[in-house]
């Protein structure tokens, strides 16, 4: 076999290894899958009065604020997983076989992929439960979710980077929250922008939450009046401008990763 | 190209030149100026208390770490010029179990065993009997997590086994295991030894070294201070010591006694009222001790005779006991205590 084969292969038996921790710890998947149902939940009717005047009423608005809140906390899940295999040792271990420099993380990265596959259906069908209903085409609808899953899957590759350079699993879990859970918030996710002060509007504005969700809303077939504060480019052009952030994401830290994962020192 | 490996005429499987690897901008060296070498298909013991450099030695070996300077081989490959090679022909189980504690065993196994590139079946086939081997078989399918401390380091032995490495790293096996655990470890590692496996343990235990070596380096502070056989080492300690435990009205007379027949001073322990000398005809010595105290109706309430530990060894060599190193490492900065590491 070519060393590429092998590299494709030995990420697919990392990514397994992680489905198999699934089945053996389903508490992982089954918190994973209740939280942002939850989420929907409460916020739907809890906030539901914030619809007044929406097209289909809030819910529409809220579940791609919901969608793209639950994919940027994968940063937070890679991290502590590499963090923990750190900690135990596991990447020593994985540093002395005769496998490629990324096959670790990419397979971690993709596995993180995956679970997010299985969450944002969860969260799919609980919306529509509580009546989400996109009115764009099958299309554009896979479009978002593909979106979505791309923009997890860059968030991934920051999560590694935090999980390779910090080697403590809680630590790194916590800060990686604290960074992500505000800017879930300094966004138009769960509210509009307009009522922030101006300083903030402009950072909602620019927000790469903010641009996802917009671009989400948009191809699930909503227009967003969550927060077009001015006619700013992330604004008006949402799918090109969180495209823009996670080409970026990744070119910054694929790199980085694999090198930081050559001479991770566990110690 | 096999006549480059050949040094003094033996083949060296693992051969360290000059190894420097410091720590915090050159405050701590780990290892200053450390070589060693261990012959195809001989075990190496690298002795040394916490703090000595074993560890890193070890991670410089098996391709972990880079030398600051100094160069290494194993099996005749350059260690910093191609990793990937090396890692190829060895196997490493490094201080504490590397596993995945949420997996079976068998799924770790079967897990590395792909990543050494076996097929699904060859994995399979291997995972099974490699838990045949280490005895745990009937534990196969409970994860790790359940497992006790002499299970999961048996098993992490056998993740380093899966395609039967030519040189096989230990790095301090039986640390943290009980002495049931550590027993049934030394059987398995006897049992790799009689294989032909080129092995090179490291082991802050001195008994260790002398049951499972055939050559050790004492090192400390990251130097080698002695190698050699164990009997080597010993001999460079003195030769054997005959003690005696008598009642305490009985001291002068055996003492005596003693050191007439050792032909040389005596050293007494009040306290335990215990006698010992270094002795020369061994056995021998003994018996005229015995017959002589016998003789005297004094009836020896314990009788040894005492070949010197390695611990000996470390006290006559360091000028400290292995114990006093341990403390006055701990003195430096290190993040050793996390955990429920030792
Ligand atoms: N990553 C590190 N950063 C700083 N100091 C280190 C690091 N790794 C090891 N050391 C220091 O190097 C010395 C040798 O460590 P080590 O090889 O782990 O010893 P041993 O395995 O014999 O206990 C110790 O003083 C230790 O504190
Ligand atoms: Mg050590």
């Amino acid at each position: 076999m070519s060393s590429v084969t092998h590299s494709v292969s030995d990420a697919l038996v990392i990514t397994k290894r992680q489905l198999q921790q699934l089945v053996r710890v389903p508490e992982v998947l089954i918190f994973n899958t209740i939280q942002p149902v939850m989420f929907v939940l409460l916020f739907r009717y809890v906030f539901g009065g914030l619809g007044a005047g929406i097209p289909g009423g809030y819910v529409q608005l809220l579940m791609p604020g919901i969608f793209v809140q639950t994919v940027t906390f994968t940063l937070a899940a890679t991290a502590q997983g590499l963090a923990q295999d750190m900690e135990k040792g596991l990447i020593d271990r994985f540093r002395s076989l005769p496998i490629s420099r990324s096959a670790v993380v990419m397979g971690r990265t993709l596995g993180d992929g995956l679970l997010n596959i299985v969450v944002l259906v969860v969260m799919g069908v609980a919306g529509y439960i509580v009546g989400w209903r996109p009115t764009s085409s099958l299309l554009h609808i896979a479009a978002g979710f593909i979106l979505l899953l791309f923009f997890g899957y860059a968030l991934s590759w920051c999560g590694v980077f935090a999980g390779l350079i910090s080697k403590d699993a809680r630590v790194v879990a916590n800060v990686s929250f604290l960074f992500t859970f505000p800017l879930t918030f300094l966004s138009n996710a769960f509210a509009s922008t307009t009522t922030m002060p101006k300083p903030l509007q402009y950072f909602a504005e620019w927000n790469p939450v903010s641009t996802m969700v917009a671009a989400t809303r948009q191809l699930f077939g909503f227009h967003n009046t969550f927060g077009v504060t001015a006619h700013s480019y992330p604004s008006e052009h949402p799918i090109v401008t969180s495209l823009f952030y996670m080409v970026v994401l990744m070119a910054i830290f694929m790199p980085l990763s694999v090198r930081r994962y050559k001479s991770a020192n566990s110690r | 190209m096999l006549a480059l490996l050949v040094y003094d005429g033996a083949m060296k499987s693992v051969v360290a030149e000059n190894l420097v690897k410091t720590y915090r901008n050159g405050q701590v060296k780990a290892l200053d100026n450390l070589s060693l070498d261990v012959e195809e298909g001989t075990v190496l013991g690298v002795l040394g208390p916490n703090g000595a450099g074993k560890t890193t030695t070890v991670r410089v070996l098996s391709t972990l770490l880079k030398p600051d300077s100094g160069h290494a081989t194993v099996g005749g490959i350059d260690v910093v010029k191609d990793p990937k090679a090396v890692r190829e022909i060895i196997g490493l189980s490094g201080q504490y179990a590397a596993l995945d504690e949420t997996l079976t065993g068998w799924d770790n196994l079967v897990m590395f065993g792909r990543l050494y590139h076996l097929s699904g079946e060859q994995a399979r086939v291997r995972a099974k009997e490699l838990l045949e081997q280490f005895s745990l078989t009937d534990s196969a399918h409970r994860p790790i997590k359940t497992f006790s401390g002499g299970m999961r380091r048996r098993l992490d032995l056998a993740a380093s086994l899966i395609v039967r490495p030519k040189v096989l790293f230990l790095d301090e096996p039986t640390t943290g295991l009980d002495p049931r655990g550590r027993m049934e470890m030394w059987e398995v590692i006897q049992s790799l030894v009689k294989g032909g496996v080129t092995l090179l343990l490291t082991t802050q235990y001195l008994e260790e070294a002398d049951q499972l070596a055939d050559d050790i380096v004492v090192i400390d502070r990251g130097q080698v201070i002695a190698r050699g056989s164990s009997d080597q080492l010993k001999a460079e300690v003195g030769g054997e010591r005959l003690e005696i435990v008598v009642e305490e009205s009985d001291i002068n007379a055996a003492r005596a006694v003693i050191e007439r027949i050792a032909g040389g001073s005596s050293t007494v322990d009040q306290g335990l009222r215990k006698i010992s000398a270094p002795v020369r005809a061994g056995t021998d010595s003994l018996i005229e001790v015995v017959r002589e105290l016998d003789a005297l109706k004094i009836h020896p309430l314990d009788l040894a005779l005492k070949r010197p530990s390695l611990d000996d060894v470390f006290m006559s060599i360091t000028g400290h006991a292995a114990e006093e190193a341990v403390v006055s490492n701990a003195d430096q900065p290190s993040k050793k205590k996390k955990g429920g590491r030792k």
